[in-house]
């Protein structure tokens, strides 16, 4: 960037582009506003609510969705960006009715309070498991190099970028366990 | 009193609104969606004081979908109350840098936010003062603290009694501002139409919303109705209404459209409230067996210009420990600064941190074992009020916390115990909350299908008062829970208090089980039969409380703390943290962990990362995103864990209990710092505990 | 947000071409990568371009074996693959500690390789646009020499600016001299680490030496057999998801006892990911004791200039250099 971008203020029409998005495997077509991000695309256009807005700058963690499988932070990704992927929602973990092992975990280990940063939290989860599956190293995986295995450090280094004020950690570390293990 | 008959108070049941906040169905303010819908977005003050001299309202009206700029000269007139928090947009002043000075309103968030982004503000600058010191002359002494305390108080004559104690600890303390940070932001949609005014809002009390703000609107409070099924955390923040809920209704009047607007992340650190930061010193004397002789504990806080807040400091010496002499003082000065309020155990909190920290340089000054301490003086009724104490069970939790903790054979000796690279260290301090219960109403309804509904008021921030309020009904009503249905969170249902002050479940349960008694004994007198439209019986608390007999009531704990300190770069991780807690009955011991250990974890936070950092240049806090303000994330909390002594209090309530929610806070962040002192022979008397607090100095 | 107009290149070329394009319009143009850093700074307003050219879709997101020994890492590549690659994991272990060490997963699963590397930094005066700052208003001041610089530079910083660079990725890049691939208006060129990001001096709204429309597509990690034994050391304020206070990469090759060659980084001290050049020749060649790598720190930090409230970098750097040090001898 480097200074760069910086033109003042500009009183400009926002532009926008009609596009297709899959979500939970429906296909929506949507007119976004190119500075739309997929958080609030999902708020505020489909009334899918499962993604929370906590901070809007991808600190806490609570905007969690998949990607193609993979777990970020739908408050930082532009809508426009993601119109040939695959995006799932905590309203998509599971099938219609059940509960994803996951939710059902979250619930038997009381594993939130105000529930406002579980969906994150679950969506986060379920991919971690999945990432340790494939092996992934984190910050605590005493050699890089070699295999990785789910206990409670691994557990609570990847969880660190959903924040729980309600302070439910050892609680979610728990759940993750026993749906992981 | 007797208590009722219990077979589901006491059981884990899962929190009944468990499925709905797992599937992402459970709807928070925000995501409250009428027709028609616009969007609002605050524009706050670079300045910290002085006034508004012009905003330029025209221009980013030319924005395409910008629907409304508001500001003073042209927001809709609220009627004048007492508190100028809330009367936003009426005059020019600016008393605080962030304090809202316009809202713009348009079609889309991103209209709205682009164009709050450009509004031009024009402002005449005054000096602003926004720096807290002991000495700053301004420091006055308020008329009370919060919520009614005496602003002081002195038992025999504290500074004789330090001059002859044989041992003396002499320290100061501080401790930073601190924000709330819910997960979820302050939220409103307001709208208005033939009925009334309607707020979908992010609150700890629908009841209190509406009271406050039907008359800033000129309404009868039946005429506003405050929606909140889901509330994503609170912790004192959401006790009691701020700026956002008036200026979404103040921008829904204006353009005739429902509004939804939500302070961001940033902005809260302005206007939603923080708690104070203090400067407090505390004075201890005592024989060399540690036995106390005099206590004074004097605090200096802040508070803003438009609105007095004065945290209830060091009220909790008054009762904490036997001492026949002693003083407690607060002493308050107004800044340019945002407005504090509560936040999870104002005064105990800040408050223990301080006199816990004391006891434990007590402890060491007196070569003594920082529990057995703490034992020693131990009082036998309140000291100050001569109450009796309806039950106190420190002692209980002190030595069956040490007994699980592993406690016995601590070597008191400071900085030698080392594994790896980390200096280990054990500390412990007292925890207490008082017990408070206020006012409620409920309403308990045979419905003719079978099943009972039960409403209330009531509010649900996570603490798990749904589930909880189920089991109390079922109890009460002597059917299973599942047959109950509980409704919570909305200001037409009957009238309840504040989920603050740990008292929901006292406050709330008394109504619940009064209604269901009621209801029960309507049900007997026309021998179980319900008419085709449902029976309800109704109730209110107030003359049952009033009635209620003089003791000194309070929960008490301890918190015992092991903690690691790396010897290279003086990073602290709390290895362990266990609590052990006298509360009354719990009755529901899996929702009632998770308050405990979710109070001990906000206090581990508190200890080792929360401050916001106050820009003196420019008068806001500085830090304002969960980047900078840290918050403990889920590898900095190990292994914590709490217990419960079991105890049985015939003087609080139907069910026992005494509140849960903010014990576990209290008391967390001194056990840290002594743990810390134990690892290193390094005493930090200012929070957060910071690696740069370490590194200079010894390690 | 100012509206901006997206566009989605299939290759570096016609990225540069479109970035051209859209600069000659008259609205600054800028790359997209994860976004992770530029989505936010759009919001607070820091940067407002008009056009949007995502990179993201660009072939190069793999990693390639070079002749030697090295690898060739694409710029599109997500931190999470690097991290995770089998041969970064073997060959660099600190590279992969340091990617790791980085934001959480979910930023790691979209930020790029080349967006990493420009990551913009951290300080609070820079992301408030209320406020004074010469590296986002050159001009403007800066409040943080006289406010809140607990967590800025200590080496290398000028009266107008005391900014860190925040990326820990880029620290084991320094150590190892890591080449940065560029595609530019007037062609490819290469420039080798350090020298990719700069010290402010009195220009800090410039913090790399890339030119305006440069596109980084790839980062080459020459081969270093003794970086096998390489490690990452982070300290944070907080266990996880913080920003550096301070970080060490280092690779040490020691034979009987003696230093025979090293690589040293600092993070979190500097404007740029800080070679340790002083601490690196000093070591060569002496004996792999605490000593002198106590020295050799020292030798390197007599350097730093810190101010008020970040002085006590000063020793934690010490302390971290010398014990990642030791580490890796007791590991060898």
């Amino acid at each position: 960037m480097n200074g760069e971008g910086n033109s003042g203020p500009v009183f400009a029409d926002p532009i926008t582009a009609d596009i297709m998005l899959s979500v939970n495997g429906d296909e929506h077509s949507v007119a976004v506003d190119t500075r739309e991000t997929l958080l609030d695309t999902l708020r505020e256009h489909l009334d899918l609510i499962g993604a929370k807005k906590g901070c809007d700058h991808g600190q806490c963690g609570a905007c969690t969705v998949l990607v193609d499988g993979r777990r970020v932070k739908s408050c930082l990704t532009l809508t426009v960006t993601v119109d040939d992927r695959e995006i799932t929602t905590v309203e998509g973990l599971a099938a219609d009715g059940a509960l994803h092992p996951m939710q059902a975990a979250f619930v038997e280990r009381d594993a939130f309070q105000c529930g406002y940063c579980t969906p994150g939290q679950l969506c986060s989860a379920v991919a971690v498991v999945r990432e340790v599956a494939d092996g992934w190293p984190s910050a605590v995986t005493p050699d890089v190099s070699g295999p990785v295995s789910l206990d409670d450090d691994e557990i609570r280094e990847r969880m660190s970028g959903n924040l729980c004020r309600c302070g439910a950690y050892v609680n979610i570390v728990a759940a993750i366990r026993q749906v992981g293990a | 009193m007797t208590t009722v008959a219990a077979p589901y108070a006491g059981t884990a049941l899962d929190r009944v609104d468990g499925p709905e906040k797992v599937t992402g169905r459970a709807r928070y303010a925000y995501e409250h969606a009428p027709d028609d819908l616009a969007y609002a977005v605050v524009v706050q003050s670079t300045i910290a004081r002085g006034e508004v001299r012009a905003v330029d309202a025209d221009s980013v009206l030319q924005l395409p979908g910008i629907i409304a700029t508001i500001w003073h000269e042209n927001a809709p007139r609220v009627a004048p109350i007492e508190d100028a928090e809330l009367t936003v947009l009426q005059s020019p002043r600016v008393a605080y840098r962030g304090q809202v000075v316009a809202v713009v309103v348009a079609e889309t968030i991103e209209s709205a936010t682009e164009a709050a982004r450009l509004l031009r503000v024009d402002y005449q600058v005054e000096p602003h003062d926004v720096e807290l010191r002991a000495d700053h002359p301004g420091m006055y002494r308020p008329d009370h603290v919060n919520p009614d305390y005496a602003t002081d108080s002195e038992l025999g004559d504290p500074e004789a009694a330090l001059g002859y104690a044989p041992v003396v600890v002499d320290a100061t303390y501080s401790t930073p501002a601190q924000h709330h940070n819910p997960i979820e932001p302050h939220a409103t949609v307001a709208l208005w139409d033939a009925d009334g005014l309607t707020l979908y809002d992010s609150t700890q009390s629908a009841s209190a919303v509406r009271a406050t703000i039907a008359p800033l609107f000129g309404l009868p409070q039946e005429r506003v109705r405050v929606v909140s099924p889901y509330v994503g955390g609170g912790f004192g923040s959401k006790g009691a209404p701020h700026a956002q809920v008036v200026l979404a209704a103040l921008a829904a009047k204006q353009v005739g459209r429902p509004v939804k607007l939500a302070a961001t992340r940033r902005q809260m650190f302005a206007v939603t409230g923080y708690r104070t930061p203090t400067v407090q010193r505390v004075r201890l004397g005592a024989d060399e067996d540690g036995r106390l002789s005099a206590i004074v504990h004097e605090a200096f806080e802040q508070t803003a210009t438009v609105k007095e807040f004065a945290e209830q400091t060091t009220v909790v010496t008054r009762m904490m420990y036997a001492a026949p002499h002693r003083r407690t003082s607060h002493r308050l000065v107004r800044l340019d600064v945002p407005v504090p309020t509560w936040m999870r155990a104002p005064g105990e909190t800040p408050g223990m941190f301080a006199l816990e920290s004391a006891m434990d340089e007590l402890a060491v000054a007196c070569g003594i074992d920082p529990v057995e301490l703490r034992v020693r003086n131990e009082p036998t009724v309140d000291p100050e009020r001569g109450l009796p104490f309806s039950s106190r069970n420190l002692v209980a939790c002190l030595r069956e916390g040490a007994a699980r903790f592993g406690w016995a054979g601590r070597d008191p000796e400071p900085g030698v115990r080392r594994r790896g690279r980390m200096l280990i260290g054990t500390g412990v301090a007292s925890s207490t909350y008082p017990v408070y219960r206020l006012p409620s109403e409920a309403t308990a309804r045979a419905e003719p299908g079978g099943g009972f509904t039960v409403r209330i008021a009531a509010a649900d921030i996570g603490t798990g008062a749904r589930t909880v309020l189920t089991q109390i009904a079922a109890d009460a009503l002597g059917v299973p829970p599942a047959q109950v249905r509980m409704e919570v969170g909305d200001s037409a249902l009957p009238r309840a208090s504040v989920a603050g002050g740990s008292s929901g479940t006292a406050s709330w349960g008394t109504a619940v089980v009064r209604a269901c008694e009621a209801l029960t004994d309507a049900l007997h007198r026309r021998a179980g039969d319900v008419p085709p439209g449902g029976l309800e019986a109704s109730v209110d608390t107030a003359e049952e409380l009033r009635a209620q007999r003089p003791f000194s009531r309070h929960a008490y704990g301890a918190q015992f703390a092991e903690v690691g300190v790396d010897v290279d770069t003086g990073e602290v991780r709390v290895l362990r943290l266990l609590g052990a807690f006298a509360a009354g009955r719990i009755i529901n011991p899996k929702t009632a962990r998770s308050q405990f250990i979710g109070g001990m974890t906000m206090g581990l936070s508190m200890a080792l990362f929360e401050e916001s950092v106050m820009d003196v240049e420019f008068g806001d806090y500085l830090n304002r995103d969960l980047a900078q303000y840290h918050v403990a994330a889920c590898a900095d909390v190990r292994d914590v864990d709490a217990f419960w002594i079991e105890e049985e209090d015939p003087d609080l309530n139907p069910m026992g209990s005494k509140g849960i929610g903010e014990i576990g806070i209290v008391g967390t962040a001194a056990a840290v710092a002594n743990a810390v002192h134990h690892a290193t022979g390094l005493r930090v008397r200012d929070l957060p505990i910071r690696l740069d607090r370490l590194i200079g100095r010894a390690v | 947000m100012r509206p901006f107009a997206y566009e989605r290149a299939a290759d570096a070329r016609s990225a540069v071409a479109a970035r051209a394009a859209g600069a000659a319009d008259g609205a600054g143009a800028v790359y997209l990568g994860g976004g992770t850093n530029l989505v936010d700074l759009m919001r607070l307003g820091v940067v407002s371009p008009g056009v949007l050219v995502d990179v993201t879709r660009l072939p190069s997101d793999g990693v390639e074996e070079t002749a030697g020994g090295g690898l060739l890492i694409g710029a599109a590549m997500r931190n999470s693959d690097l991290a995770a690659h089998p041969l970064v994991r073997r060959r660099y272990p600190m590279l992969t500690q340091a990617v790791v060490a980085g934001a959480s997963g979910q930023i790691r699963n979209m930020a790029t390789v080349g967006g990493n590397l420009l990551q913009r930094t951290r300080c609070s005066y820079f992301q408030d646009v209320t406020k004074p700052c010469n590296k986002r208003a050159p001009g403007s001041g800066c409040p943080a020499r006289n406010g809140d610089h607990r967590n800025l530079a200590v080496i290398g910083q000028s009266e107008a600016c005391v900014a860190t660079h925040p990326s820990d990725m880029a620290v084991p890049l320094a150590a190892l001299g890591a080449v940065v691939h560029i595609e530019g208006p007037g062609g490819a060129r290469q420039v080798p680490m350090p020298g990719l990001h700069r010290l402010p001096g009195d220009t800090p709204e410039r913090d790399t030496v890339l030119e305006p429309g440069d596109l980084i597509t790839a980062v080459e990690l020459p081969p270093l057999p003794f970086a096998a034994r390489s490690r990452y050391r982070k300290v944070r304020d907080r266990a996880s998801f913080a920003f550096a206070v301070v970080s060490v990469a280092a690779a040490l090759d020691v034979e009987d006892g003696m230093v025979k060659d090293c690589r040293i980084a600092l993070g979190g001290v500097a404007h740029i990911p800080w070679r340790a050049e002083r601490a690196e020749s000093a070591l060569r060649g002496s004996p792999a004791t605490e000593a002198a790598f106590a020295q050799a720190a020292a030798e390197e930090l007599a350097q730093a200039t810190p101010l008020p409230h970040n002085a006590f970098k000063v020793p934690l750097a010490r302390n971290v250099v010398v014990r990642t040090l030791l580490d890796l001898v007791e590991a060898s």
